[in-house]
């Protein structure tokens, strides 16, 4: 627990505390604390938002929603600090082939979070296809969700987390 | 047939675990029904009418006697002592409880199998033909690929919540028997001319509420490239098929709305990033699996076994069983049989545990302790020597699976219909049953010659009737079972779907309007003209008119009191 608040956020294998506030679009966004912000804010204020980063180095990021092409973001990649993609609902798996894209095609290497109806079960395939902070949906043990990381020993294909299918390192 | 090495058997084990533990936090509560249903239906787990339905994996329809006596083993300890054998197939069955769902997964993974992706929005299980390794018209043995496709396909982390389930269906004949045009991704092996083994690839085929035919994507997809080009098309309809619309969320929904030139097209340019990369298929894998389907030890036997051709000269119900449900297999001396699991009074598709360990124990003696699930819901053992084909006729007939009907109107498709399951609009067992009692004479049956006849209690279309010469279609109208009838469906290479005669008629009067259409049939057709040919030639009309001739007064008659 920090500051009463229970801790959602897993990140490294470790539960911490969430700094980052999502913006929806509609409601102002906050100043002062590093936010999330939607696709569409972000590129319509991209060049201020990037110019405010280098003077003071203010913390970028960007939130995917599920229909949201991610080759939008491929030359910010590198400017941004976090990419969130949202989970509406756990079963959306649009967000899966988001990640993949970001990770495999566009070569972000930053912190890619998973956010919405996210809790344990989805978490190893989550991290397979390459995000590597979760927050887990309130109501939600994240704690126990940790656990998740090891449930199977071996996988069949490649993804982010492993470069070489169970066929090829089968042959070695 | 392929074993598991260690790693394959590292994945199961912990997927029992795995699902133990989620088992364990629904029943404290801890996961709401919402969030188990989707792990528990990617453990096959539904909760039916009665009670929940276990639905388990059989990869392309290959069972060992080990694994047979294990399903056994299961129905009898589990549930009431019978499964169900589906189009995909799998078994189903329908008692177990929520409690030992884990407990069955553990008897499973003992011996190689699981319950894996039979049900949810993924991947499901990766179907070809039961004739697979011993067809004359085979051009390579689909098994080692849809193997490969099993294990890809297995728990793909990018794949796993896609808009709708996903069927895929592996050929490797000339003619088709795995109904690949009517599947989401529908794969037929080639070699091209230059002697190069590879794929010539079809999506958005399906039943369901809106039938489609496939649409060819790629004449030619060489083999090393099967995963890498199949992640493409997942990935365009994970991402770009309907959310929004249960009835619309199929690939095949996608496909027809983009066009399939412009699909094939986006497919193609995904792929252009995924082509080469390590998910390409090597020489030793495929080797590697290969040699696990390589083919018996077949013995070098005559092609004409003297006391096998005096049997059949003496034993006439012996000769029809061998006409209908005994099949031509590419190695002399052998044969391939289907039992049939479609005895009179019994559902469709169904086997009890004793049928089931007496099948293994057939296995074991005819046929190189395997058995094949078809589509069309029978069990074959594709390796019989011609010599012992009466002995196991009448071993089969002991356990009554020697109906020799394969192919004749009886040989139907049903799925469980509303007796069991709770999508379902209407009962198809009942309507099998009466249909199976009209056509009770053999020797009618023969006349007939080769017609299907298939039966879905719903728009899910599970008894695939839109591909039948006769199909019959559960449906509801104000409370009440009606059934719809389409003719001149056709499954194989040229995939056809069946057209509405008309309005839908009440139970009773089924069998008589598929006499009547029989009748028609002999009537119209050519010496030797398969029914769906006769349809298309005369049209739809002399059947209509003949159906109903007598009933269309009732069924007037009902449309008018509902519309009151």
């Amino acid at each position: 627990m920090s500051d009463g608040k229970p801790l959602h956020l897993i990140r490294d294998g470790k539960l911490i505390v969430d700094e980052w506030l999502v913006a929806d679009g509609v409601s102002p966004a906050p100043t002062g604390v590093p936010t999330l912000l939607p696709l569409a804010i972000w590129l319509e204020q991209r060049a201020e938002l990037l110019a405010e980063k280098s003077a003071n180095g203010k913390p970028l990021g960007v939130w995917l929603a599920p229909t949201d092409e991610p080759s939008v973001l491929a030359d910010d990649l590198a400017a941004l600090d976090l990419v969130a993609v949202h989970f509406p609902k756990f079963a959306d798996g649009r967000g899966y082939s988001t990640a993949s894209l970001l990770r495999q095609r566009y070569g972000y290497t930053g912190e890619l979070r998973a956010f919405g109806d996210v809790g344990r079960d989805q978490l190893f395939y989550l991290a397979r296809v390459g995000f590597d902070s979760f927050l887990i949906s309130e109501g939600r043990d994240a704690a126990a969700a940790l656990n998740a990381f090891n449930d199977f020993p071996e996988v069949y294909q490649s993804a982010n987390d492993q470069s070489l299918p169970l066929f090829r390192r089968r042959a070695a | 047939m392929y074993r598991y090495d260690r790693h394959d058997h590292a994945i199961v084990q912990a997927r029992v675990a795995q699902f133990r533990d989620q088992s364990a936090r629904h029943q404290r509560g801890e996961l709401s029904d919402d969030e188990f249903r989707p792990l528990r239906l990617q453990n096959g787990l539904y909760i039916q009418r009665h009670a929940p339905m276990l639905r388990v994996a059989i990869p392309y329809g290959m069972l060992s006697s080990t694994q047979m006596r294990r399903l056994a083993h299961i129905t009898r300890t589990y549930d009431r002592g019978y499964g169900h054998f589906t189009t995909r197939q799998n078994l189903q069955i329908n008692w177990p409880t929520l409690e030992s769902a884990p407990d069955i997964l553990a008897e499973l993974a003992e011996v190689e199998m699981h319950a894996i992706q039979t049900s949810g929005n993924c991947i499901r299980n990766i179907t070809t033909d039961h004739f697979a390794g011993m067809a004359a018209d085979e051009i390579v043995d689909p098994r080692p690929w849809a193997e490969i496709l099993r294990q890809w396909s297995t728990f793909h982390p990018e794949f796993a919540y896609l808009p709708r389930k996903f069927k895929i269906a592996v050929s490797g004949t000339t003619q088709d028997r795995a109904a690949i045009l009517v599947h989401d991704i529908g794969l037929q092996l080639v070699i091209d001319d230059s002697g190069e083994t590879g794929f010539t690839v079809f999506v958005g085929g399906g039943l369901g509420r809106t039938p489609l035919i496939g649409k060819k994507i790629r004449e030619f997809l060489p083999w090393q490239h099967l995963l890498t080009y199949c992640e493409a098309i997942l990935r365009v309809y994970n991402r770009f098929g309907r959310r929004d619309n249960l009835y619309k969320a199929r690939i095949k929904i996608l496909v027809k709305a983009l066009g399939s030139e412009e699909f094939s097209r986006q497919v193609e340019s995904e792929w252009a990033h995924l082509k080469d990369s390590p998910a390409t298929l090597t020489e030793a894998e495929v080797t590697r699996v290969t040699a696990q389907f390589s083919a018996p030890a077949y013995a070098a036997l005559p092609a004409e076994d003297a006391a096998h051709k005096a049997r059949l000269a003496e034993d006439k119900a012996f000769a029809r069983w061998v006409e209908r449900n005994v099949h031509a297999h590419r190695v002399t001396g052998y044969a391939a049989v289907t039992l049939s699991l479609k005895t009179p009074g019994l559902p469709p598709g169904d086997a009890t545990d004793k049928q089931m360990d007496a099948v293994a124990s057939l296995a074991d003696a005819y046929s190189y302790g395997e058995i094949r699930v078809s589509h069309e819901q029978n069990l074959v053992l594709a390796d019989v020597r011609q010599s012992d084909l009466f002995a196991l006729w009448q071993a089969a007939r002991a356990i009554r699976l020697a109906s020799p009907t394969i192919g004749l109107l009886t040989d139907m498709i049903v799925c469980p219909g509303g007796d069991f399951c709770s999508l379902a609009n209407a009962k198809s067992l009942p309507i099998a049953a009466a249909i199976q009692a009209r056509f009770n004479e053999l020797d009618y049956l023969h006349d007939i010659g080769d017609l299907s006849l298939n039966i879905s209690g719903c728009m899910n279309s599970c008894g695939h009737h839109h591909l039948a010469g006769i199909g019959i279609l559960g449906v509801d109208k104000n409370g009440a079972e009606w059934y719809q009838i389409t003719i001149g469906g056709r499954q194989g290479n040229a995939a056809q779907i069946g057209d509405v005669i008309g309005k839908s008629f009440a139970a009773q009067d089924v069998p008589d309007v598929i006499e009547k259409l029989i009748v028609t049939y002999i009537a119209e057709r050519l010496e030797g003209e398969p029914f769906a040919d006769t349809v298309q030639r005369v049209g739809m009309q002399p059947f209509r008119e003949r159906a109903y001739g007598k009933v269309a007064h009732k069924a007037e008659l009902a449309l008018e009191l509902e519309n009151v």
